[in-house]
């Protein structure tokens, strides 16, 4: 599949594995903190204008709304370049979203989509069947003045999807079990393509959370074969033409798995990588301080509903923070209408306005020396949420809001 | 085209949250984030670094965030070339697009110690450990990457 997209960008009847091709972008992305310095080599390098002001976005996210007075300054930067350039799609406090969470929102990415950002977790998109990658700075700056980069063709993995998942198994524990099994590299340079029976069973929120934690197993990118439930999501969301690729039935994979959901339990990725998983069977007394509920891989509403689920009449233990956040706008509106956020309240959990925020350690609930914290984040690399010596356990929704009820990290039937 | 310096040695996958902790990325000052490279994991690298200075991982080396800083707070901090096992993607990437030379070599990663005076000769890919007396044969660069490495960066060798 994406052999396919990639050919179709570069103008090709078809490519192979390690081929160098120049492709055509529909869409060139960076946030609060990758964008500023992507302008700074827009601007040395002379460039005088970008390629379309409807096919570069920026998201002001990351340190957003403004952590300090260099934070402030970064977003303004990019306000600048933004209005100077007339685009289109700039989102700035107010209505802005965790990128990767906004974007499909915005109906901004559409199957058979070639995509860049800045960004790692760019490869998101994946989930709406589009070629998407995260590069770095220098590549965006390139893009949003070229619409065109140029790339290696990753070979393939395939993972069969098959079956449905358990109560309380979630995607996350699927693309945590995928990463312990195959490992943080287990995937490098290489696309992870998805698909198989089972697909039909995992919801569009599903699948971006999977595709989104592509890159913690080295990934180019991940993509999802797509069908009735991508159609369902993007029908009135993009309003452009599209083109659906799919994988040939001969198509050629360096390895394949299949996935049996049915068989997947809930999961958690111990620190300091995301190859570290344990299921509770291995999983002892881990007393934790804080809980997070958000983030590009689960801060839309499906996980919000599910955290709510097992909040709903309880409270959380006393010496835990737990602090949720919506990834958009209209999920934190839609969470409202629904009651969850009474509900998180009523637990006794901080609500705050999307950011990614603590997920990177930027602000909004930083670890102290010796803390730890069950995450629904995608990474737990050494300082990744404060202190060096601070923990991360990576984990779904539903086992953070147990572990924050239970005060140690616990799944529902704990409870 | 060469690079010729003492090593600073890591392990398996250096992700860019230890090269250039988040907390710092207020700023895209290079020569700031410079000063606060790798101190989560080698608290006093930004102070012991001399330029010229190699810096050599495991496998893996550079996992993580696409953040340009990650590769750019190497550069900035003096160091002249980073050998690994493997490379993350975003990382390999990154870091020829904005001149800063690496090569994958994982005999040389396996071999080489802490403190070791290290040479690489970036056309032919061998790398000399002068200290060892030993020599081992790195990936050597296309023309192509030399022009850009040479260029200080992807666009001012498009220029």
């Amino acid at each position: 599949m994406t052999q396919k997209i990639l050919a179709a960008h570069a103008g090709l009847d078809s490519v192979k594995a390690g081929q160098l091709i120049m492709a055509d972008l529909d869409l060139v992305l960076g946030n609060d903190v990758t964008s500023p310095v992507a302008i700074n080599e827009f601007n040395k390098a002379g460039f005088t204008d970008i390629f379309n002001k409807d096919k570069v976005t920026m998201v002001m996210d990351h340190f957003a709304p403004n952590k300090d007075i260099k934070a402030a300054a970064q977003c303004k930067q990019c306000r600048d370049f933004c209005g100077k350039y007339d685009i289109t799609n700039f989102f700035d406090v107010g209505d802005m979203g965790i990128e990767h969470a906004l974007l499909p929102e915005k109906g901004l990415v559409a199957p058979g989509d070639c995509v860049i950002g800045a960004d790692s977790h760019t490869c998101t998109y994946g989930a709406l069947g589009a070629f998407s990658t995260g590069i770095g700075s220098t590549d965006m700056c390139a893009g949003m003045a070229k619409g065109k980069t140029w790339f290696k063709v990753p070979s393939a993995i395939k993972f069969n999807i098959i079956g449905k998942l358990p109560e309380y198994s979630a995607a996350k524990d699927v693309i945590l079990h995928i990463i312990g099994m195959i490992g943080v590299d287990g995937a490098l340079y290489k696309s992870m393509e998805f698909s198989g029976e089972g697909l039909i069973n995992l919801t569009m929120e599903d699948r971006l959370c999977m595709a989104n934690m592509a890159i913690e197993a080295g990934a180019k990118n991940g993509i999802f074969a797509v069908d009735s439930v991508t159609l369902d999501y993007i029908k009135d969301k993009v309003n452009r033409e599209y083109k659906v690729f799919e994988a040939d039935e001969d198509a050629e994979y360096e390895a394949e798995y299949t996935i049996d959901l049915s068989t997947i339990k809930p999961t958690v990725a111990f620190p300091h990588l995301p190859e570290n998983t344990k299921t509770f069977d291995e999983i002892g007394d881990v007393v934790i301080d804080q809980v997070v509920i958000g983030s590009c891989t689960n801060g839309r509403i499906e996980d919000l509903r599910c955290a709510a689920q097992i909040l709903k009449d309880r409270h959380i233990a006393k010496n835990v923070r737990c602090i949720v956040i919506p990834a958009t706008q209209k999920v934190y509106m839609q969470a409202m209408k629904e009651g969850l956020l009474e509900t998180f309240i009523n637990a006794g959990c901080a609500v705050s306005t999307p950011t990614c925020g603590p997920c990177l350690g930027g602000h909004m609930g930083i670890l102290a020396k010796g803390e730890r914290a069950v995450a629904t984040t995608n990474r737990n690399f050494v300082g990744r949420m404060g202190h060096p010596e601070s923990e991360v356990y990576l984990a779904s929704p539903y086992v953070a809001a147990a572990s924050a009820v239970a005060g140690k990290i616990a799944q529902p039937s704990d409870l | 085209m060469k690079a010729r310096g003492k090593v600073h040695k890591y392990g398996d996958n250096v992700d860019t949250d230890v090269i250039i902790p988040a907390r710092y990325l207020n700023t895209a000052d290079m020569q700031e984030l410079a000063k606060h490279c790798m101190e989560d994991i080698d608290i006093d690298f930004a102070g012991r670094v001399q330029k010229g200075d190699i810096m050599v991982g495991e496998a893996n080396f550079g996992c993580g965030s696409s953040r340009e800083h990650a590769p750019a707070a190497i550069k900035a901090s003096g160091i002249s070339c980073v050998i690994a096992k493997t490379f993350a993607r975003i990382f390999y990437r990154n870091a020829i697009n904005i001149g800063l030379p690496i090569i994958e070599c994982p005999e040389a990663a396996d071999k080489i110690s802490a403190g070791d005076d290290v040479e690489i000769d970036f056309e032919t890919g061998v790398i000399t450990n002068h200290t060892k007396n030993e020599t081992y044969q790195g990936q050597s660069f296309p023309d192509f990457l030399i022009n850009i490495i040479n260029s200080n960066g992807l666009l001012n060798s498009l220029k």
